[in-house]
């Protein structure tokens, strides 16, 4: 059992709670930076695919973590980060001008798109932004002059500070690039959640009324919302796009919001740990279900056949496993771990209960 | 004339829209929860009548295998209520709406194993039968599910407004607490709505793959529902039912008369404008809300 004693005001606001955990994140840091040297190619790519889908994740858990509006429809803003670096980068633009120009367009657009959408709630908004992907695929190839329609584009190498990167050419420079874009983002979402805006994100999904009582301007909290997590969302697109190479309508499709979605739920919605936690799921899920896939076939003597949809079908199942079992999602599991080791005889049962509530209708009243 | 075809086609896809917009609506208006599975069922629905009926499989006459798979459906639908609803009782929407999306990958998966993933077709009594109607070839499924869909929703309609354990149903969305104290059995009214659920979507399934051809995937078919269940406003029957007409004439005339491309967006388009314009429908129910 370990006591921090507070003995000044900063140690409330600060990011880190002691000097103990600021070491931890700093060795964790220090063993990524370190990753080329120590995994071979092909987990290195594994790794880079985990930390995009992580930057996704967490421009998703602005919204939907923190601000409590559930978005199916986040591929849209994948797909628009994509292609704006890539026109921006094909019509001259430099890679570090054109980058975080992709990401400002697409808050924009999330911004833009937010005002209407602020009329909606809870399913209304769901099925607002699912519609939004599905319509995004079709502009996609309809517009073809520009994106390059069902035939897709292909990623050009960029170059960053005179260096040449390209995701086959030299996997180590681009996933530095891609952990570099990880840890600017994390850095900021800390810092968002103890400044006032991230503060009054939180206000708004607990509860709007009161959050309008307590002096936040509601609309203007979730158009921002939206609009940040559209941006970063942009961002983790525009690298997404580099990394496939290649990418077409269908790399954005409407499954991969859902998965979005799905993925910061296991990992733990309302944290940013949530967002590492579920894209080490999602990555890794397809490698250790062909793995287990080949194990079985050995055990059992069948043959490797592929069953269609098992991916999926898997996924699903541990999600449900998760909704109904632990709702709070791997971060909230190792939260409860963590806490009986630190109150080590103490632990109650019943420390992270959460209050039910009972529904009622928003339709008549 | 040539509209008039593609009118009654429309109307014919539109009543499978309606169907599943109506499973969502069920739902919806006794437990105030979103079934994003609900084309998922219908898939199922679809499947397993095949699986009873079809002479690959199991070769039970129609009229059997009807009921038969009726009240499977059903029996899933208050099973999956029992078992995996019940437990998020008391918690936020959004939970449940992220757990039906999980249950519909589930169910993909699970039909996809069982049988396979080529398109198959309902082997029913009507197929292939046309009626001549004043110059007007239909083909006898197209009219039996524009009858079934009408006669379901306007029974529903009926059932929901005048029985007792309608009224229930309405009662515990509307206030779960308050029904308790009125001494409705609030968990057993919302897996009997699952169980209807069930069946309603094993009917649209039925009518779905009598019509054309089924296959795992089907079940995406449920986003247009969505569009067709929003456009009517969540919460009406008949609201319901006239989206999926509209979603379903739409998408026929937009294939004519809109460039190829175009076309598809139709439905989902018209969702989003609904959407920003009349955010409880064309048929809401909502009065402005208080607090």
């Amino acid at each position: 059992m370990r006591i921090v004693f507070k003995t000044d005001y900063m140690q409330d606001i600060r990011p880190w709670k002691d000097g103990q955990q600021l070491t931890l994140y700093l060795l964790l840091l220090a063993a990524a930076i370190a990753a080329p040297w120590l995994l071979d190619v092909f987990f290195l790519g594994e790794l880079t695919n985990v930390l995009i889908w992580a930057i996704a994740g967490l421009g998703l858990m602005v919204l939907t973590g923190h601000t409590g509006q559930a978005s199916l429809g986040h591929a849209a803003f994948l797909a628009a980060g994509c292609y704006a670096n890539i026109i921006l980068m094909e019509s001259g633009m430099p890679f570090m001008l054109a980058f975080p120009l992709a990401g400002i367009l697409t808050g924009f657009a999330g911004a833009i798109i937010a005002i209407p959408a602020l009329r909606l709630h809870g399913i209304y908004l769901a099925i607002f932004t699912l519609a939004l992907s599905i319509l995004v695929d079709d502009i996609i190839v309809l517009s073809d002059a520009w994106t390059g329609g069902v035939g897709g584009k292909f990623a050009p190498p960029v170059n960053v500070f005179g260096f040449e990167i390209e995701r086959w050419g030299t996997p180590g420079a681009f996933y530095w690039l891609v952990l570099g874009v990880a840890v600017i983002v994390t850095l900021g979402y800390v810092n968002l959640l103890r400044a006032p805006l991230g503060r009054a994100f939180i206000a708004v999904r607990d509860s709007e009324v009161s959050a309008q009582a307590m002096g936040v301007n509601v609309a203007r909290t979730k158009t921002i919302s939206f609009g940040l997590s559209c941006a970063v969302t942009g961002w983790a697109g525009a690298l997404m796009g580099l990394y496939a190479g290649a990418f077409n309508n269908e790399t954005f499709s409407v499954v991969i919001s859902i998965q979005l979605l799905m993925m910061i739920v296991i990992g733990g919605l309302g944290s940013i740990h949530g967002a590492y936690f579920g894209a080490i799921v999602i990555g890794f899920l397809p490698q250790f279900l062909s793995i287990a896939k080949e194990y079985v076939g050995a055990v059992f003597g069948g043959s490797s056949v592929a069953i269609p949809g098992l991916e999926f079908g898997i996924f699903g199942m541990i999600l449900i496993a998760f909704i109904l079992l632990e709702p709070m999602g791997i971060y909230g599991r190792w939260l409860k771990v963590r806490t009986w080791f630190e109150l080590f005889p103490f632990y109650r049962k019943d420390m992270f209960k959460r209050q039910k509530s009972y529904l009622k209708t928003e339709r008549l009243r | 004339m040539d509209n008039l075809q593609l009118l009654v086609s429309g109307l014919a896809n539109g009543c499978v829209y309606g169907l599943i917009a109506l499973g969502f609506v069920l739902i919806y208006k006794a437990t105030e929860a979103v079934n994003f599975a609900q084309g998922d069922f219908m898939m199922l629905g679809a499947f397993v009548t095949i699986g009873l009926t079809n002479t690959e499989y199991m070769g039970l006459p129609f009229w059997i295998s009807l009921p038969i798979s009726l009240s499977i459906m059903a029996a899933m639908g208050y099973a999956l209520d029992r078992f995996v609803i019940r437990l998020m009782f008391g918690q936020s929407q959004t939970a449940v709406v992220i757990l039906t999306i999980a249950l519909g990958f589930v169910i993909r998966f699970v039909a996809g194993l069982i049988w396979g993933h080529n398109p198959q077709t309902l082997q029913n009594p009507l197929a292939g039968r046309e009626v001549a109607f004043g110059g007007l070839v239909l083909g006898l499924e197209d009219v039996a599910v524009i009858v079934v869909t009408v006669l379901l929703t306007w029974g529903l309609y009926e059932f929901f407004n005048r029985t007792r354990l309608g009224l229930a149903m309405q009662g515990a969305s509307q206030n779960q607490l308050a029904a308790y104290y009125m001494g409705i059995p609030v968990k057993r009214v919302q897996g009997l709505i699952w169980a209807l659920a069930g069946a309603v979507a094993c009917v649209a399934g039925i009518l779905f793959a009598a019509k054309g051809s089924v296959d795992p995937n089907a079940g995406l078919m449920g986003i247009k529902a969505f569009a067709a269940a929003v456009i009517g406003g969540f919460g009406s029957l008949p609201g319901a039912l006239a989206g999926g007409l509209i979603v379903g004439v739409i998408e026929p005339f937009a294939s004519r008369y809109i460039a190829a491309g175009y076309s598809q967006i139709a439905p989902y388009a018209l969702l989003l404008l609904v959407l920003i314009f009349r955010p409880n429908g064309l048929f809401s129910q909502t009065r402005v809300k208080k607090v």
